[in-house]
């Protein structure tokens, strides 16, 4: 249950960047609560990927300030950038962006391993992850050999098995037809909340943009945002 | 929509009470607007005027002793119905676009109108994702039905927003061509 009472859990405040003359954010500011769904609409080359990726600490506004859990992300060095990045945030992106190489069981596992846990330890908690997306027979597969739907489903639960309390969503269902696309949101809703955890969707498409308890507009850079769910 | 088409359509499978009828009715097309009995059967009685349905009465003194059947011409004309395309909504004249171009107009702020109506749409698309969550397939089929039309709209309003300058040139001549 989102409380907006409670203090944000993350906070974009006047961000500005530019790339070359192109000015990406012009004065963006947002806030996210614990255990939310917020979408982030808005024309493409509104601005709306650029500011997901400042709140997820992948890229460094020129000036501006973002804070997570009260702490200032542009004051971490990029170790500790990196180590929030992998503990408290997961990612699910357009196109899946798994390691080819590896099985989707050890695709999902990575994360875990990563932070330090044991091999079998790791491998059982995503299993128990592939199984609650609907994707327990692609376990032992490579992504390539997954279709679409299962691929992005691998992507969710990889986000979601380090129990991060954001996950940050670029366009996750903009390469899959209607009915996988709804299927995903519905898992990934559904277990962000289940599990607590507060999601960043990015995302132009409105049918998505619904499974969110409230939704932001990016345009120019700047944020218009809806305060409340009513 | 056309009730009359409906429950005529509901008489296909079998004679009904009028009673049974509107529950059948309510139960698969309601969706919240269920028919009153009055609509009921004055749509009936228009249906047994035109030759459509014809009554069986049975014994009994109870109030509802009429069962209505659909007749050869009450097949046809569903038939005739499902056949025939339905005209697809004259969507120019909507309310939305005379709001845009009288804020356009009266100089007032066509942007926060859109806003406006986006946080509405997307309200509703909520509402319908979490009952189409919850629901069996017909749910899923109804609720998805609504999602599209309202997502066009929103594609529109999207649209819209990003010609507001371009519009807004058109609507309000500059003051020197004013007489």
């Amino acid at each position: 249950m989102v409380n907006h009472l409670q203090p944000p859990l993350l906070i974009a405040d006047d961000l500005h960047l530019s790339f070359g003359p192109t000015r990406a954010l012009d004065s963006a500011s947002l806030t996210v609560y614990a255990g939310e769904v917020l979408a982030l609409m808005g024309p493409s080359g509104s601005g709306k990927s650029t500011l997901l990726h400042c709140l997820a600490g992948i890229l460094t506004p020129d000036s501006g300030r973002v804070g997570y859990a009260g702490r200032d992300l542009s004051a971490m060095s990029d170790t500790e950038r990196s180590a929030l990045r992998r503990t408290e945030f997961g990612f699910v992106f357009q196109f899946g962006q798994l390691v080819p190489e590896l099985t989707c069981l050890e695709n999902v596992a990575l994360p875990l391993r990563l932070a330090g846990v044991r091999r079998r330890e790791a491998q059982r908690r995503a299993a128990a992850w592939l199984d609650r997306l609907e994707v327990a027979d692609v376990a032992g597969k490579r992504p390539g050999q997954a279709s679409g739907g299962q691929g992005q489903r691998v992507a969710v639960a990889r986000a979601l098995v380090s129990g991060p309390r954001v996950v940050f969503a670029d366009e996750p269902t903009g390469a899959l037809d209607s009915l996988n696309g709804e299927r995903v949101m519905q898992l990934l809703t559904g277990a962000a909340r289940d599990t607590g955890t507060a999601v960043v969707l990015v995302t132009h498409e409105a049918r998505v943009a619904a499974y969110s308890d409230r939704e932001a507009v990016v345009r120019d850079g700047r944020v218009r945002e809806q305060v409340h769910a009513r | 929509m056309s009730v009359g088409h409906a429950l005529l359509g509901l008489l296909e499978s079998g004679p009904r009470h009028g009673y049974d009828l509107k529950r059948s009715y309510d139960e698969r097309f309601g969706r919240g607007r269920e028919l009153h009995y009055g609509q009921v059967y004055s749509t009936l009685a228009r249906l047994l005027k035109n030759g459509l349905v014809e009554v069986r009465s049975e014994p009994g003194d109870g109030p509802d002793r009429k069962r209505y059947a659909i007749t050869e011409a009450g097949v046809t004309d569903v038939a005739g119905w499902l056949a025939h395309a339905e005209k697809p909504e004259p969507y120019l004249q909507s309310t939305l676009y005379t709001k845009v171009v009288l804020a356009l107009l009266t100089g007032r702020d066509a942007a926060d109108l859109l806003d406006i109506q986006r946080a509405e749409h997307l309200r509703l698309m909520r509402e319908l994702t979490r009952r189409k969550t919850g629901g069996d397939l017909a749910d899923h089929l109804i609720c998805d039905h609504a999602l599209f039309h309202l997502e066009a709209d929103l594609r529109w309003l999207e649209l819209t927003a990003a010609r507001l300058d371009q519009l807004a040139a058109q609507v309000r001549p500059p003051s020197t061509q004013e007489i």
